[in-house]
């Protein structure tokens, strides 16, 4: 995943230039926009030719790798995807391979991993991230401002900055190469980007609703309970997508903290090995990306509309 | 570990973290009672101990470390910088950081926002506009994959006259269709860095795209109809109108691009491990950390990260600020 930068309100959708909500494509729209009414004067045919071209361009790489992994073991060696077309020959051993558990060649044992890694990665700092980001948004006390400056702040820091001492920390805690030393990596790299981004939608909340609600007698942990998690939803799926992707399609966490061979260590970690040790076994490669793909792309075609909110928001992260 | 022990690890972790934030609240709701004020401090703590522990510590922690020897053993001051700037190798790995930086983001954005304004208002947006996105969503290991097969090359010196060898990388069988022959790209610089940048351009195209197409519906339909009714052409109309209104949106887009250049790891540790002269920062910090065990040189190059991210960040966000204030 990459790095976005922080927009301050685009995060919660309040920025006209950068409109996120304007993002989902929407079917009611009064009228045409500049870009449509521009390309009306170009030569449309040509327009539109182009535009299928960049779209088949884009397509291709990833269609020839989806077909490499349902043809035989041998023919992928012998010729290229394309002659499928003159000679159609399917199979599906190749996801058999990757996924009959007890072999050397199965990655069903990382896909595990992938899945017992990311879950706790993403609950976790949401979990946190909406206390902090209650007490910021709407408890006064003493030095609150400096103090979410610096959260703020932290979303800069590459992560790569942290590696070593962390890992260093790990193994003096005896927790070094398990579940726990990813998690809490995960965890605290996604914290500074969830705390701004919950904060900033809780400062959205009128404050007339928080003062009622206290002067009725309500504490802080009944409103936070009764009247911000309701209100959260989307700024908790956009920041919750964000994370799932980011956890999911990690590389540099993996390498560094994961145990060795299957004990710990997610797809992606799987994926970058094979392609290492075995860069020509591509009817193992092919069949491996994809099902490390299938999980995320499932994720993102459900939940567009909230990842592209995130993505917007999540910007300097790692 | 078998499969369900791995899945219970997950849910005592789940129930134990569950038991420490309910712990923490409950602790807050009886001090809250009890007439005490300062509830935020219970709010905030894990948070502020996660990340002085895990972010903050760390960080100084490098820094100090840069300024030591590759065992972290003897002070040598600057010297693990001035490598940086000045050994071959260092300058290399420079050089392709900057190609990758300056590159990636005009091209990327460049094609984002054609396509952008091409499939707008066209039949089938959201499907045209998926099909472009769709990287974004799969890991950078799997876009190397993808991408690794379409470089993939066969020596044709292996074949005989009778038995010729075939391609299977798409790239060189359309070089050879061409009348060409086909490349080794990955090996040879500094054409290879560029291929590698290729993978980025394809993912990154999608971003551009998604944020420029939102920005570009935003703009007002009075604008774009005085416009027309003034009779501008084309071009004249992307130039004065559509342009200038998502301006802010394009910088945002760019500088966001460049600094997920400038972290470019998974790529080029994928698809080359950082051999044959395609290594960038990133990946040159986790080479000289974790491989070469000189540990100085890689925080070296991790701060040096750092330094270079700050000010685009700076950039942007005073950029968002001034957009804004308009």
């Amino acid at each position: 995943m990459t790095g976005t930068t922080p927009l301050p309100r685009a995060a919660a959708g309040t920025t006209a230039d950068v409109d996120v909500e304007g993002a989902v494509p929407t079917s009611t729209r009064p009228a045409p926009s500049a870009a449509a009414s521009a390309k009306k004067r170009l030569t449309r045919p040509w327009a539109s030719l182009f535009a299928v071209i960049l779209a088949v361009v884009w397509t291709t790489p990833t269609l020839g790798l989806l077909v490499t992994s349902f043809r035989p073991e041998a023919d992928i060696k012998d010729t290229g995807w394309w002659t499928v077309l003159t000679n159609p020959d399917f199979t599906l051993d190749n996801y058999q391979t990757v996924l009959q558990t007890g072999t050397s060649t199965s990655l069903t044992p990382f896909f595990i991993n992938s899945i017992v890694i990311t879950i706790p990665a993403v609950v976790a700092p949401i979990l946190l991230a909406c206390l902090a980001a209650y007490a910021f948004a709407w408890t006064d006390f003493r030095g609150k401002n400096v103090l979410f400056v610096a959260v703020f702040a932290l979303q800069v820091v590459p992560i790569q900055v942290t590696l070593l001492p962390l890992l260093t920390l790990y193994v003096d805690l005896g927790i070094s190469g398990t579940f726990w030393a990813i998690w809490i990596s995960h965890t605290a790299f996604g914290l500074p980007l969830a705390v701004f981004l919950l904060h900033n939608f809780m400062r959205e909340i009128p404050g007339e609703l928080i003062e009622a609600a206290r002067v009725d007698g309500a504490g802080h942990v009944t409103i936070f309970f009764r009247m911000m998690l309701p209100m959260l939803k989307p700024a908790l799926a956009a920041f919750g997508i964000y994370q799932f992707l980011w956890v999911w399609n990690d590389l540099l966490v993996a390498l560094t903290f994961a145990g060795p061979g299957a004990a710990t260590a997610p797809m992606t970690k799987a994926l970058f090995d094979l392609a290492g040790t075995r860069g020509t076994a591509w009817y193992l490669l092919s069949a491996g990306a994809f099902v490390s793909m299938v999980v995320p792309v499932i994720v993102f075609l459900a939940l567009q509309r909230y990842f592209v909110r995130g993505l917007l928001a999540g910007s300097v992260k790692g | 570990m078998e499969i369900t022990d791995k899945l219970l690890s997950m849910v005592y972790a789940l129930v134990a973290f569950a038991i420490v934030v309910g712990g923490i609240l409950f602790l807050a709701s009886l001090y809250e009672r009890r007439g005490g004020r300062k509830v935020a401090w219970w709010f905030i703590a894990p948070t502020l101990l996660l990340l002085a522990v895990a972010l903050v510590y760390p960080a100084l922690r490098t820094v100090y470390v840069s300024f030591f020897d590759s065992s972290g053993a003897a002070f040598v001051g600057l010297d693990n910088y001035s490598t940086v700037f000045t050994s071959p190798d260092q300058l290399v790995v420079l050089r392709n950081t900057v190609l990758w930086t300056l590159v990636t983001p005009f091209v990327a954005t460049g094609i984002g926002l054609i396509y952008a304004i091409l499939v707008d208002g066209a039949k089938g947006e959201s499907v045209a506009k998926g099909l472009v996105f769709l990287p974004m969503a799969i890991s950078l290991v799997g876009a190397s994959i993808i991408w690794k097969f379409v470089y993939d090359f066969r020596d044709p010196a292996a074949g005989t006259a009778k038995n010729p060898v075939e391609q299977i990388g798409l790239l060189n069988q359309i070089f050879t269709w061409l009348g060409g022959s086909p490349h080794n790209f990955l090996l040879n610089s500094p054409g290879n860095t560029f291929w590698l940048i290729l993978v980025m351009i394809w993912i990154q195209a999608g971003f551009a795209m998604t944020i420029l197409s939102a920005s570009i519906k935003a703009i007002s339909a009075d604008i774009v109809e005085a416009a027309r009714l003034d009779g501008v052409s084309a071009l004249e109309m992307f130039r004065y109108v559509t342009f200038p209104a998502i301006r802010p949106a394009v910088v945002v887009v760019l500088t966001t691009i460049a600094i997920a250049c400038l972290k470019v790891f998974d790529i080029v540790r994928t698809m080359t491990g950082g051999q044959f002269k395609t290594s960038v920062v990133a990946n040159e910090f986790y080479t000289q950390t974790f491989s070469a065990a000189n540990q100085g040189l890689g925080a070296a190059l991790a701060v040096i990260l750092f330094i270079l991210v700050v000010p685009i960040i700076v950039y942007n966000v005073r950029q968002l600020r001034a957009s804004e204030a308009r």
